[in-house]
């Protein structure tokens, strides 16, 4: 695809922090975060980057938003490489991180977002207009003279997130814009997030997330990434379409504490991932096809284990990292 | 041309926020009575300190030499420390800083701007100081030269923020102690400037050092224009024109070197990951 469609590309982008000798980890001194990540985001999508906590979203993240330098490797943004010329690619982009209580406390949300309007030289008079506008959209406007430091962490976020819109930026990363936050308070942000996209159809968005529902509902394409690699890259229905011809069981089983051991490496069992739940086990079962399922129970019930309920399943992205990485997304990186 | 533009947007409101920072953390009307009691009760130390301390009297023609000193080095904290200081406080306390270094404002002239906004905090607590002590302390002024006054002063804060962004680079490479780089730097520019006491009553290595650094002349640029003379035998040989001509290249030399080192240090954060770092200490 031609560079000047393309919101984002990368080349061979890796990063290696470096950790001083007390922070080593298992004796290791250097930890991978991205590993020749190759990206061609086109403009006006919503790309999804889906991956547990420690897969190297955040990393690519800051490096496209020109906060980290990469090891190797490169990367534009607008059809501008973020290493060689940061201060351009800063004209195109903004940037919403979830998770974190950033605002100058003192300040009103009118006057933090004012201010912030102002750091893109926007003209007094159309940023307030836009702040009301927005505040509105997303049902903070009888707190725009509120101080910060007054509002619960869901107003904060909502704050935060009118703060990435305001600009109408040309690409904006969305860094678990919905992180902690309650599940109306979510809602209404990804519905925000859908209405802004539909407006604005030339806008792009970098959605990370580690809720699958989120990437699921919002993305055009969806990258899986774990342990800084890119393992699909595809729209939600097809990756969810990769595992069509595999069969998916939800499983509750009691009188075993771990089935692992009966069933890993077992011919047909392509991924399992198990939680306790409500004094059972619960099992989440990828297989290679419906037939298996017979083999599996005869080795749980030789191992102990008594059948609860058993429940075919659509395949989901959940499952499909399953497939892809062996764990689950909630299980974080090791 | 854009670039000018942006800078002076990042002046702009960095000069707002700054303002902001430092006087709406309360009521106006408490705000107005810390910013009275502070400076006086800083002069108050000093006249302990000189009366109790050194035995000397307020009529001794040291005193107002010492009184102007610490007066005006009521800058070198604000401005000098504040500037530093920010960096610190907007990544680690308003997790801010990334935003504000990611747009497309000029992040150095952001910056200066902050530190415009301790410069009008600091001039409210130096024009107290100077009024408590003409009415207080006796303390004449004689304006003997307004010219030197008019020029020095903005020299010496203008590099006063210069040196003061230079620190704000150090403290972007430094994780859990950033706060100090500015407080130690000023507590050794009190100590080696001369600021309350003759440059002679230093060991001759620490007077030395005293004499290359740029607040030594502008503190002695300031004390001849307001007192009538200096207070450091050593500068007595120099003429007006001559101190500012020091202060000038010390400015020249600010600017030049704070816009290397910070570019240099901003190259090292973003290489290390710590421009929006927060380690909760």
């Amino acid at each position: 695809m031609a560079q000047e469609a393309l919101a984002v590309k990368t080349e061979e982008l890796t990063r290696v922090f470096r950790l001083r000798k007390r922070e080593a980890r298992e004796g290791r001194r250097e930890i991978l975060a991205l590993d020749r990540v190759n990206l061609e985001v086109p403009r006006g999508e919503l790309f999804g980057l889906l991956g547990p906590n420690g897969a190297g979203k955040t990393t690519l993240i800051k490096i496209l938003a020109t906060l980290l330098a990469p090891t190797s490797g490169r990367a534009f943004v607008a059809g501008v490489d973020v290493v060689a010329n940061p201060a351009e690619v800063r004209r195109h982009i903004n940037m919403v991180c979830g998770g974190e209580t950033s605002g100058y406390g003192l300040l009103t949300v009118e006057e933090n977002l004012w201010m912030f309007a102002q750091f893109y030289g926007i003209p007094s008079r159309e940023a307030r207009r836009r702040i009301r506008e927005l505040l509105s959209l997303v049902g903070l406007a009888d707190r725009a003279k509120t101080k910060v430091y007054h509002l619960s962490s869901g107003m904060r976020q909502k704050m935060n997130i009118v703060r990435g819109f305001l600009t109408d930026p040309e690409i904006l990363f969305l860094d678990e814009p919905t992180l902690g936050l309650d599940v109306q308070t979510a809602r209404t942000i990804r519905e925000f997030v859908r209405n802004w996209l539909r407006e604005h159809p030339d806008r792009t968005i970098l959605l990370t997330t580690h809720y699958m529902h989120e990437a699921d509902e919002l993305c055009d394409r969806v990258a899986i990434i774990d342990r800084g690699r890119i393992l699909a890259c595809a729209a939600p229905s097809e990756l969810k379409h990769m595992l069509q011809r595999e069969a998916v069981f939800r499983l509750y089983v009691e009188g075993v504490a771990d089935a692992r051991a009966a069933l890993d490496g077992m011919p047909g069992v392509r991924a399992l991932a198990q939680e306790a739940e409500d004094g059972r086990l619960r099992l989440d079962l990828i297989l290679a096809e419906e037939g298996v399922l017979v083999s599996v129970l005869s080795r749980l019930q030789e191992a102990g284990a008594k059948l609860a309920e058993l429940r075919k399943e659509e395949p989901t992205l959940e499952d499909v990292f399953l497939a892809l990485v062996g764990r689950r997304l909630t299980e974080g990186t090791p | 041309m854009r670039r000018l533009r942006e800078a002076w947007q990042g002046f702009k409101v960095g000069t707002w926020l700054g303002w902001q920072i430092e006087s709406n953390w309360t009521e106006p009307f408490l705000f107005a009575i810390y910013s009275v009691i502070k400076p006086v009760a800083g002069v108050l130390i000093l006249v302990f300190m000189y009366l109790v301390v050194a035995q000397g009297g307020l009529q001794n023609p040291l005193f107002p030499q010492v009184f102007l000193g610490t007066t005006f080095y009521l800058y070198v904290v604000n401005v000098l420390s504040g500037i530093s200081w920010t960096v610190t406080d907007d990544r680690e306390h308003y997790g801010m800083l990334k935003y504000a270094y990611m747009a497309p404002m000029h992040f150095y002239g952001y910056l200066l701007g902050r530190g415009m906004a301790k410069t009008l905090v600091a001039t409210i607590s130096v024009l107290i100081t100077l009024a408590f002590g003409i009415v207080f302390l006796r303390v004449q002024l004689s304006f003997r030269n307004p010219g030197l006054l008019l020029v020095g002063l903005p020299l010496g804060l203008a590099a006063l923020a210069f040196y003061g962004i230079l620190l704000a680079g150090v403290s972007l490479l430094i994780a859990r102690h950033g706060w100090m780089v500015g407080d130690v730097v000023a507590g050794g520019l009190y100590l080696l400037c001369g600021t309350a006491f003759p440059l002679s009553l230093l060991p001759s290595p620490f007077r030395a050092l005293g004499l290359g650094l740029p607040p030594t002349y502008w503190l002695e640029a300031l004390r001849r224009a307001l007192l009538g003379q200096g207070l450091h035998p050593e500068l007595s040989a120099l003429s007006d024109a001559q101190l500012l001509l020091i202060l000038t290249g010390a400015t020249v030399l600010g600017i030049a070197l704070s816009v290397g080192i910070f570019r240099a240090a901003e190259r090292v954060a973003a290489r290390r990951g710590l421009l929006d770092m927060q380690t909760m200490y």
